[in-house]
C-alpha cells in the first residue's frame, strides 16, 4: 500500500498496528504458559501467567487511547478508518483471551492440589487448535489477508467438537465416582475456557475480513435484519 | 467495479436513513452524458456521465486541477465565457438538454443559481442584495419584494441576524453572514438547482458549520452541488460524491459507502491522505 503523505500519520498506524501485535504476542504465550502448568502440574509458572494480566489491562487501554486519539485527529476514512475500527474491537478479544488464559491458569493451580484425574489428550489439543486459530486471526491482521482470516472461521467447528466430546467424557467420571466431580469440573471449566478462546480469535478474523474488504461477516441473520430495517 | 472508470450512467442508489420514502425521492435532476471539455487542446474532462439526483447534496472532490469546478460551471454554461473551451456530450436539467442551441441561458441561470467560493454581495443594501435577481426579472412591487426577500433571508438563515439593518450596506456582514446572504441571493429567484463552488474555504469552521447546516434544510427544496476541497466537508454534508481524477470521474455513489469503502484504489488513497 502506498504510503501517507503525512509520514506522522503512517507513523501512529504503524504504532497502532505493533501494540496489537505486542499484546496479542503476551495472550498467546499466556495460553500456552497456563497450558504448559497444568500438564506439567506447575503452579510457579501459572501464577506467572496470572501476574501477567495487568499488562495485558494496560496494554487494551493504552490501544483504546491510541485509536480514540487518531480518530479524534485524523479523521481517518476508507481502509485506515476500517482498521482503527477493527483495532478498537480486536483489542477486547485479545483482552479477554487473556482473562481467560488466567482463568486456566487459576484451574491448574487447584488442579495440581490433587492426583491427576486422567492423562490430558484432549485438552492440549483443543489448547493448540485455539491457540493456532489465534496466531493465524493476528497473521491475518498484519498481513491483511482475508483468506488467512476465513481459514480461522473454518478451523472454529473442530474445536466445539472437541469440547462437546470432552465434555461427555467428564460428565461420565463425575457420574462414575463423586470423588471425581471437582477435578473433572476443574478440566471441564478449562475445556470451555479455550472454546471462548477460539470464538474470540473468531470474532478477530470476522473483523479482519471486514477491515479488508468492508464486508461485515458477522452475524449473518441480523444482517438481512439490518437490511430491511434501512 | 475495481480498476475501471465509472463512466457508465448510474443511478446511484437512495438508502441513507433519514429521508422521508416516496417516489419523487429518487427523481433524477441532471443527467450528465459523456461530458468531455477542453480548453484549446487540452482536455480537463474526459468523457463524464453522471446522474444527480433532485432534493440531494452531491459533492465533487478532488484535488486541485482535476475538473470538479469545471465540471460545476458546466451545469449552469459558465465556461461559455471563457474563450477557447470546447464542449462535447450532453448535460439535460429537468430533462432539457442545456447545450441545446435554442437553450436561453439567463433561464437556465435562474434555474441553476450559484453560490462562489468568495463571498460576492453587491455593494448595495442587504435587501437590494437579494431583491436583485427578482427585479431583474421584473418583479417591482414592493410588497411582492418584501416578501421574497424576507423568506429567502428565513432560507438561508441569516433573517433574526439582520432583519434589523436590511436597508445598511451588505459589506458589513461578518465572511459567514455575506456567504448566507448569497445563498439568499441566488435563491430569491426560485432556482431548482443551486450550485456551490468552495463555499465555506474562507469561512471559520462555525460559519462553516452553519451554512452545512443549511445546506441539509435547503436540500429539501433544491438540489444542491458542491465542490469542496474539504474533503469532510463532503463526507458530513452530501449525500453522493463523486471524485475526479484528471479530468475522469473515477468513482461516484453514497458518501457513506465512498467514505468506507471506495470502490477504486485511486478514491481509496485520495480519501485516506495517500496522495501525490
Amino acid at each position: 500500500m502506498t504510503e501517507h503523505t503525512s509520514r506522522h500519520y503512517e507513523r501512529e498506524l504503524q504504532e497502532l498496528k505493533e501494540k496489537i501485535l505486542l499484546l496479542g504476542g503476551t495472550v498467546e504465550e499466556m495460553i500456552a504458559s497456563a497450558m504448559k502448568s497444568l500438564l506439567s502440574r506447575d503452579a510457579g509458572l501459572a501464577r506467572r501467567v496470572i501476574e501477567t494480566d495487568p499488562q495485558v489491562d494496560a496494554g487494551e487501554l493504552e490501544i483504546d487511547h491510541h485509536c480514540l486519539n487518531l480518530l479524534a485527529l485524523r479523521q481517518p476514512a476508507a481502509s485506515d478508518l476500517r482498521f482503527i475500527a477493527t483495532a478498537l474491537k480486536i483489542v477486547t478479544d485479545l483482552e479477554r483471551i487473556g482473562d481467560l488464559a488466567v482463568n486456566t491458569a487459576e484451574r491448574s493451580i487447584e488442579l495440581s492440589k490433587e492426583p491427576p484425574l486422567k492423562p490430558y489428550i484432549d485438552i492440549p489439543r483443543m489448547a493448540s487448535a485455539a491457540a493456532e486459530m489465534l496466531h493465524r486471526a493476528l497473521d491475518a491482521f498484519v498481513k491483511r489477508d482475508p483468506d488467512e482470516a476465513r481459514g480461522v472461521l473454518a478451523a472454529d467447528d473442530a474445536v466445539d467438537k472437541l469440547y462437546v466430546q470432552l465434555f461427555r467424557e467428564l460428565l461420565t467420571y463425575m457420574i462414575e465416582e463423586p470423588q471425581n466431580v471437582s477435578r473433572a469440573l476443574g478440566i471441564t471449566f478449562i475445556a470451555k475456557y479455550l472454546e471462548r478462546i477460539a470464538d474470540h480469535a473468531t470474532n478477530i478474523a470476522q473483523m479482519v475480513i471486514f477491515m479488508c474488504e468492508g464486508r461485515d461477516v458477522r452475524h449473518p441473520a441480523a444482517q438481512d435484519l439490518v437490511a430491511r430495517e434501512e | 467495479m475495481k480498476g475501471t472508470l465509472m463512466t457508465e450512467v448510474r443511478i446511484a442508489p437512495a438508502t441513507k436513513s433519514s429521508p422521508p420514502a416516496s417516489a419523487a425521492e429518487e427523481t433524477p435532476m441532471i443527467q450528465i452524458e459523456r461530458l468531455e471539455l477542453f480548453y484549446g487542446a487540452k482536455p480537463a474532462l474526459k468523457g463524464i456521465s453522471m446522474t444527480i439526483l433532485k432534493n440531494r447534496v452531491t459533492a465533487f472532490i478532488g484535488p486541485s486541477g482535476c475538473g470538479k469546478s469545471t465540471l460545476l460551471r458546466c451545469l449552469n454554461r459558465m465556461n461559455d465565457l471563457i474563450e477557447g473551451v470546447r464542449i462535447a456530450g450532453s448535460i439535460r436539467v429537468g430533462g432539457a438538454d442545456i447545450y441545446a442551441p435554442r437553450t436561453d441561458i439567463t433561464a437556465l441561470r435562474k434555474r441553476v443559481g450559484m453560490v462562489f467560493q468568495k463571498s460576492n454581495p453587491f455593494p448595495k443594501s442587504i435587501f437590494d442584495n437579494v431583491a436583485y435577481g427578482p427585479r431583474l426579472l421584473g418583479q417591482r412591487g414592493r410588497a411582492a419584494l418584501e416578501g421574497i426577500v424576507e423568506k429567502s433571508l428565513r432560507a438561508s438563515a441569516l433573517w433574526e441576524e439582520v432583519r434589523d439593518r436590511l436597508h445598511e450596506s451588505a459589506l458589513g456582514l461578518s465572511g459567514g453572514q455575506q456567504q448566507r446572504l448569497c445563498i439568499a441571493r441566488a435563491i430569491a429567484v426560485e432556482p431548482d438547482i443551486l450550485l456551490m463552488d468552495e463555499p465555506c474555504s474562507a469561512l471559520d469552521p462555525i460559519a462553516t458549520a452553519k451554512i452545512e447546516e443549511l445546506m441539509e434544510e435547503l436540500k429539501n427544496r433544491y438540489t444542491i452541488v458542491v465542490v469542496t476541497h474539504n474533503m469532510q466537508q463532503a463526507a458530513r454534508a452530501s449525500d453522493y460524491t463523486g471524485f475526479l481524477l484528471m479530468g475522469d470521474l473515477v468513482e461516484f455513489g453514497e458518501t457513506a459507502k465512498l467514505f468506507t469503502t471506495p470502490g477504486d484504489r485511486r478514491t481509496e488513497d485520495y480519501i485516506t491522505g495517500r496522495f501525490g
